[in-house]
């Protein structure tokens, strides 16, 4: 249950209370997120939309644990990343989030096998199960024919296919997307939906996506929107599920 | 290693500006070797002389010479072991470029004085008894193809008019220091001074003395120098290390020359692989921006980094090594005895491959910590 009040009782997935953000530039203050409020729980689908600069990608990356607050807190798992040093961050992300880029971001000198086993080798697992899970890894998401490929052999759906596989490999909390599907044609973009989906109803992933495109934001189970920094509006299939609290 | 993949593909993305980078450390390695293998050529002599060991020298210079009768007066003070008297000959075989030194040495005390040089007993009385014999470096005979009763002529302009000396070989003499002078060419003082005209007879180029002890060295100089004080021909005498060190610098200070275009060398070799550096972590900013995303710590950003600058600081280096191994004997012996012999040792080869490391490390450092510091919001939103 995806609730953006701040008064749910029960305990949530990720937990964000009293959320602000605030930038410098030149000398001037610009607030990009205030007191936001949410709670997701597993398996939640939630989109988040808005004009640019409504702070969806900051929204995004503090969720992520790339960027730090200003106030308030986040609370994933019962960890609470908001006050977390640098390098612990850094390791309750390998752990916690995987990533989906608009622009995919593989290292195009290593296979999509390579790509996806990245995040294993910080890991202490063997080379053969790394290798296990990277297969299955590229299973999940229909590449498995395409292992020693390099990305400029992929098309961009398979790029970001790569990208999901390199996301779903360590078996984060969560995944996070940042218009995944905002470089790929429509058709393209409806495969790489209908693989998160998958992902969210077959393998219980939570996956909190930023995008401009309504089509792919109706995808989510939730959709929230935010403008100047507020949670404005939600929508469950439909379901308006609450305001800026 | 897990990583040596990921750090080796990376490597050979841009193939051409990494042929172009090794190639760089390569030939900079090279040189740097080249130029250690010269300067260590031109210490040798100092590095390896007697410690107790004088020269003296006519206080008005080299080329003045001494009386013969000093000998006598010099072996009478304390902590004087041994006298030998030395004289240049300068003559030319065959062409002026076959320089190699001429001595007229004095048979009786130059193996006393000089005992790092061995000649083998009967080679050394067979020179005693030849009048005209001679007595060589190993290395001189092998650069001239000379062999044990060789007739060697001379032609010398300095001693009268220009004539052509005949001597016979009698003997070689090696070196007992690794490194060592074997360039020497030796010839007897009675033939010298029965042949040169009778106004130059009697005077010695220089003497070499051997002390008791090396401690004595200051008092005995002193005591050499004070006892011709005032005379018409007063000495300078010094460590024969001292004077090496002297004589080499008669030819420029070659020491600062090396040191100055080795010092070039560095920094450019520095700013070359440094800019190497810098444009590939630029060119990768989202990608290590994706895997500090990913969970990757700053330090395995840094150590990919640097991991690149040294593997390209190791591969140039050791092409360049052996490019040294290969050239140094071939340039050696391109100069005909131009240079003191040049040598490629173990520690000029370690100090090439330290000189590799500390380059590549130094390179990637600054690229490498600006990686590492590099922020991964900002990065993204740069990609």
């Amino acid at each position: 249950m995806i609730r953006v009040d701040g008064r749910s009782d029960t305990p949530s997935l990720i937990r964000v209370r009293g959320l602000n953000k605030t930038y410098r530039r030149g000398g001037e203050e610009i607030q990009v997120l205030q007191g936001l409020n949410l709670d997701v729980d597993q398996a939640d689908f939630v989109a988040f939309m808005g004009p640019s600069g409504s702070g969806k990608t900051t929204l995004l990356n503090l969720l992520g644990g790339l960027d730090v607050p200003s106030a308030g807190s986040i609370t994933v798992a019962g960890d609470e990343i908001t006050h977390m040093s640098a390098s612990k961050l850094t390791q309750w992300r390998a752990r916690h989030v995987g990533f989906i880029f608009q622009m995919y971001n593989l290292i195009p000198v290593l296979t999509a096998f390579q790509n996806v086993e990245l995040p294993l080798l910080l890991t202490k697992l063997s080379k053969s199960e790394r290798r296990k899970h990277v297969e299955t890894a590229l299973g999940v998401v229909g590449l498995a024919d395409r292992m020693n490929h390099y990305p400029r052999q992929l098309s961009g759906g398979q790029e970001q296919r790569v990208t999901i596989a390199r996301a779903i490999v360590s078996d984060p909390t969560f995944l996070l997307c940042d218009e995944p599907t905002g470089d790929l044609d429509r058709k393209s973009a409806d495969e790489i939906m209908a693989l998160i989906e998958e992902l969210v109803g077959k393998y219980r992933k939570t996956v909190l996506m930023v995008t401009h495109d309504p089509v792919v934001a109706a995808r989510a189970h939730t959709t929230l929107h935010l403008e100047k920094g507020v949670l404005v509006e939600g929508e469950r299939k439909g379901v308006l599920v609450g305001g800026a609290a | 290693m897990k990583f040596s993949r990921f750090i080796l593909a990376n490597l050979f993305r841009k193939k051409i500006r990494l042929i172009l980078t090794i190639g760089s450390f390569a030939v900079a390695l090279f040189l740097f070797t080249f130029l250690a293998v010269v300067k260590s050529a031109f210490s040798r002599g100092t590095d390896l002389a007697g410690a107790d060991r004088l020269v003296v020298i006519n206080r008005a210079g080299l080329i003045n010479t001494i009386p013969l009768a000093y000998r006598d007066k010099i072996l009478r003070i304390k902590g004087v072991k041994y006298v030998t008297h030395n004289n240049w000959f300068g003559g030319v075989y065959q062409d002026e470029k076959n320089f190699f030194p001429q001595f007229v040495i004095d048979p009786e005390n130059q193996r006393q004085v000089m005992t790092e040089m061995i000649v083998p007993d009967d080679q050394w009385n067979n020179f005693l008894k030849d009048r005209q014999g001679v007595v060589v470096g190993g290395n001189l005979a092998k650069r001239f193809g000379w062999k044990i009763g060789d007739r060697i002529p001379i032609k010398n302009a300095l001693y009268g008019p220009t004539k052509t000396w005949e001597f016979n070989l009698d003997g070689i003499y090696k070196n007992d220091h690794p490194g060592g002078d074997e360039s020497q060419f030796w010839l007897q003082w009675k033939y010298f001074d029965e042949t040169i005209p009778a106004v130059i007879k009697d005077m010695a180029g220089w003497y070499v003395v051997k002390l008791d002890s090396p401690d004595d060295a200051v008092q005995v100089a002193a005591a050499i120098d004070n006892g011709f004080a005032n005379s018409s021909t007063e000495t300078k005498t010094e460590t024969e290390s001292a004077f090496q060190a002297g004589f080499a610098k008669q030819l420029g200070n070659i020491e600062l020359l090396i040191l100055t275009i080795g010092g070039v060398v560095f920094f450019t070799l520095l700013l070359v692989t440094g800019n190497t550096m810098a444009i590939s972590v630029r060119e990768r900013t989202g990608e290590l921006a994706v895997l500090k995303a990913i969970g990757y710590p700053d330090r395995f950003v840094l150590f990919f980094v640097l991991s690149e600058a040294l593997v390209i600081a190791l591969i140039g280096g050791l092409i360049g090594l052996g490019l040294a191994v290969l050239a140094i004997p071939v340039v050696g012996a391109a100069l005909n005895g131009l240079l003191p012999p040049l040598l490629l040792s173990a520690s000029v080869l370690g100090l090439g491959l330290a000189f590799a490391v500390f380059v590549g490390v130094a390179s990637g450092l600054l690229p490498g910590i600006g990686a590492m510091r590099l922020r991964v919001v900002d990065a993204l939103r740069r990609v």
